[in-house]
């Protein structure tokens, strides 16, 4: 039997419902989020997160969700004092302003063309990009589509905390882009620089060097949150 | 582990007696003090057993540069970890054949900086410059195709050039270190339990294993005792890592022939592991889930068992399509006698793990140097003997049966019980190792009495396979270089760190 046949006989695997409304287990990690008022033990979460994430003030505790590396230590599964995490994936958020989504609608209309940049990835973000792909998620559908080439890319993903010597190459492919353009820094070493920026090796992530539109945080965030960022640029969450 | 102290002259001569009676170079680590001390680390191929030797090389020289002995004229498969330290450290390895532009690239960083010295100035080390390859091939009308640094859809980043006369390629470059992050730089400054965060995102994709290994180190440092039901889900959880990574392999090297349908079969199958993952363990990649003493979580024992028989499922998946595309003709056209290393080349290179079992090579650290609970599991990891494509596909789809059968094995036996232990800081040093997805890792770490890590030298199984890629992309049509890539599972944020 052909593989052709095969692929038709096997059916359609494709998730029905709308990327926000998915909730299989395991499709996401979740992520802390802030509270107010917190509890003392709560605030003390403050001395053992690694990465800064947890801010304790005014009597609560507010989570800086670009910073947080799923480390798991203020998780209810690991602590009785912990944060409450959130279990959807609408995680991307504006980096400078909020994301104006009546504005970038009339730039890209509902298909958008995406340039990822590996610029110190660990691969856990490059890995959740390459399961977009999947039938399971199959952003093609979406109108989603990863470009070679940076001439026609509509979007540019960054992962990766920018290291020294990607730093050039980065600045490169995002000249080479044509307006409009917008840019998306994927997972928290790119939103933030995570466990490894800022050092001598790396900046505190593609803010640093490209003018950055939207960041979502996560270490790596899960294919949903991927997709309802790339939907967010396309001005249509819905879907 | 026997460690003797050697002068730098005798140095060569030892090592070499080692390799003769069947001792392989693990790794090359360097203490950070006012004299740097070199430590080249063997392990034992016919037995349990490491040794270590140690070199203080000579006061600096009037120029301020250190020089000792290269022991790459000996054994090749120093060749890399002595160009990584000249370039780190700034030790000059007299008689090296080729030294310079390696991890720090010569385009961007001022010669001689050394940042992993004690007291580099690094900040003011970088430069903007431009860069050529150097061109061996002098034939009429050969030229340099150059691939990379970013290039194809989310490829990691690196570049690759190619030296050409048109289709035919006759060798291959890689530049690597685009990427380099500095894990054993960075791991210095940092608490014992953050510098596992850099770990273990050195790879994402292996980020169980080389976490394990870490935390074996500071537990030998730390004296810890891990649970056994800990010591039991670790190894599970580094087989179902180790299925998981396999299969995004062989969908890469059937996505680079161009087969979509089982491309996305096995995409597809290898998401069903990441959500069993996160399921079980609150991360699709098991970030977060060992930590020092033990694991951070337990996991629930019927959803443990149940993620299991999903797993069998997933691997009998997996085994159908493998028979279905060794039924393909066309798809074995592609794999077949192309990307290959010989034996000999395997093992004067060092390669490591499933890479150099398809090249006859057929060390595992988990039955040679065995850790966590593998003696309790009976096994014989596969070897294939042409070093092609295809043999190293056939080992793949092997490993990840054999790892599914650990995995059954273990978990029959699993009892109940705590998963962690608590510690106290203390001060030591201590090596450890791990048969990772790719091969042998091996890391030595230093903690002081404070709980901080004053020193952690990280040898990725990918920084070894990198070393013997050239060879298996010599002489072959442009065409093909996607799949010879693709079949050597090798990973760039590994090698870089």
């Amino acid at each position: 039997m052909s593989w052709f046949v095969r692929g038709i006989l096997g059916g359609i695997h494709t998730m029905r419902r709308a990327v926000r409304a998915e909730s299989a287990p395991g499709t996401t990690p979740g992520l802390p989020t802030s509270v107010s008022p917190a509890t003392a033990e709560q605030r003390a979460l403050e001395a053992i997160c690694p990465t800064n994430a947890i801010v304790a003030e005014d009597g609560g505790v507010r989570v800086r969700e670009e910073r947080c590396v799923h480390c798991m230590r203020c998780s209810p599964a690991v602590t009785a004092a912990s944060l409450p995490w959130r279990d959807d994936v609408a995680w991307v958020r504006g980096a400078r302003r909020e994301i104006d989504e009546a504005a970038l609608r009339g730039a890209f209309r509902r298909s958008i063309h995406v340039r990822v940049v590996d610029a110190g990835d660990c691969g856990s973000c490059l890995s959740e990009l390459t399961h977009l792909n999947d039938p399971l998620y199959n952003m093609h559908r979406l109108g989603i589509f990863v470009t070679p080439t940076p001439r026609q890319a509509d979007v540019l993903v960054v992962v990766g905390p920018v290291t020294e010597q990607m730093r050039s190459a980065l600045l490169e492919a995002y000249d080479a882009m044509p307006e409009p353009k917008r840019v998306l820094a994927i997972g928290a070493c790119a939103s933030s620089g995570g466990v490894f920026g800022p050092s001598f090796t790396s900046a505190a992530g593609a803010g640093d060097v490209v003018p950055v539109d939207a960041v979502l945080p996560g270490c790596p965030p899960p294919p949903l949150a991927i997709l309802d960022a790339l939907l967010a640029l396309t001005g249509d969450r819905t879907r | 582990m026997t460690i003797r102290t050697l002068a730098p002259d005798q140095l060569v001569a030892a090592c070499n007696e080692l390799r003769l009676a069947g001792w392989r170079l693990a790794t090359i680590a360097v203490t950070d003090s006012e004299l740097p001390e070199l430590r080249y680390v063997f392990w034992n191929t016919n037995g349990p057993g490491w040794q270590q030797l140690r070199v203080a090389p000579p006061s600096p020289m009037p120029e301020g540069v250190r020089r000792i002995p290269s022991l790459t004229p000996t054994i090749v498969a120093a060749d890399w970890l002595e160009r990584e330290i000249e370039d780190l450290f700034a030790i000059d390895f007299e008689g090296h054949p080729r030294l310079g532009d390696f991890v720090l690239h010569d385009s961007r960083w001022e010669e001689g900086v050394g940042p992993m010295r004690a007291g580099a100035r690094t900040q003011q080390a970088l430069v903007e410059r431009a860069w050529r390859p150097r061109r061996v091939l002098r034939d009429e009308g050969a030229f340099v195709m150059p691939v990379g640094p970013v290039y194809s859809g989310e490829a990691e980043s690196a570049l690759f050039l190619l030296e050409t006369v048109g289709e035919d390629v006759v060798r291959t470059v890689p530049r690597l270190f685009y990427k380099y992050r500095g894990i054993e730089k960075l791991a210095q400054q940092r608490s014992v339990d953050d510098a596992l965060l850099l770990v273990e995102r050195a790879n994402g994709t292996s980020a169980f294993a080389h976490a394990w290994t870490y935390c074996m180190a500071a537990e030998e440092i730390l004296q810890l005792a891990v649970p056994d039901r800990a010591l039991r889900l670790r190894t599970i959880f580094a087989e179902v890592e180790r299925i998981r990574r396999h299969i995004a392999v062989l969908r890469a090297i059937v996505d680079s022939t161009a087969l979509w349908v089982p491309a996305a079969r096995l995409l597809e199958l290898e998401e069903h592991l990441l959500r069993m993952c996160g399921d079980l363990t609150g991360h699709r990649y098991l970030f977060g889930f060992t930590v020092i003493g033990g694991l951070q979580r337990d996991v629930n024992d019927e959803a443990l068992t149940r993620g299991v028989a999903r797993m069998k499922a997933i691997v009998g998946s997996v085994r159908s399509i493998v028979v279905q595309l060794e039924r393909t003709s066309s798809f074995l056209d592609r794999i077949q006698r192309v990307g290959i290393l010989s034996p000999e080349r395997a093992h004067e290179f060092g390669v490591v793990g499933p890479f150099a079992r398809a090249s006859r090579v057929a060390y595992d650290l988990r039955r040679i140097q065995p850790y966590g609970a593998y003696q309790d599991a009976a096994f014989e990891p596969p070897t294939a003997s042409e070093g092609d494509g295809y043999a190293r596909l056939r080992v793949l789809a092997e490993e990840i049966a054999i790892s599914l059968s650990i995995v059954e094995q273990l978990e029959r036996d699993l009892r109940p019980g705590p998963v962690r232990v608590e510690w106290t800081p203390s001060a030591g040093e201590a090596l450890a190792w791990c048969e990772a997805p790719a091969g042998a890792t091996v890391q030595l770490l230093r903690l002081n009495d404070e709980g901080r890590c004053t020193l952690l030298r990280f040898t990725p199984p990918s920084f070894r396979n990198w070393q013997s890629f050239r060879w298996v992309t010599e002489d072959f049509a442009f065409q093909d270089f996607p799949i010879i890539l693709a079949t050597c599972g090798l990973s760039v944020a590994e090698n870089d760190r």
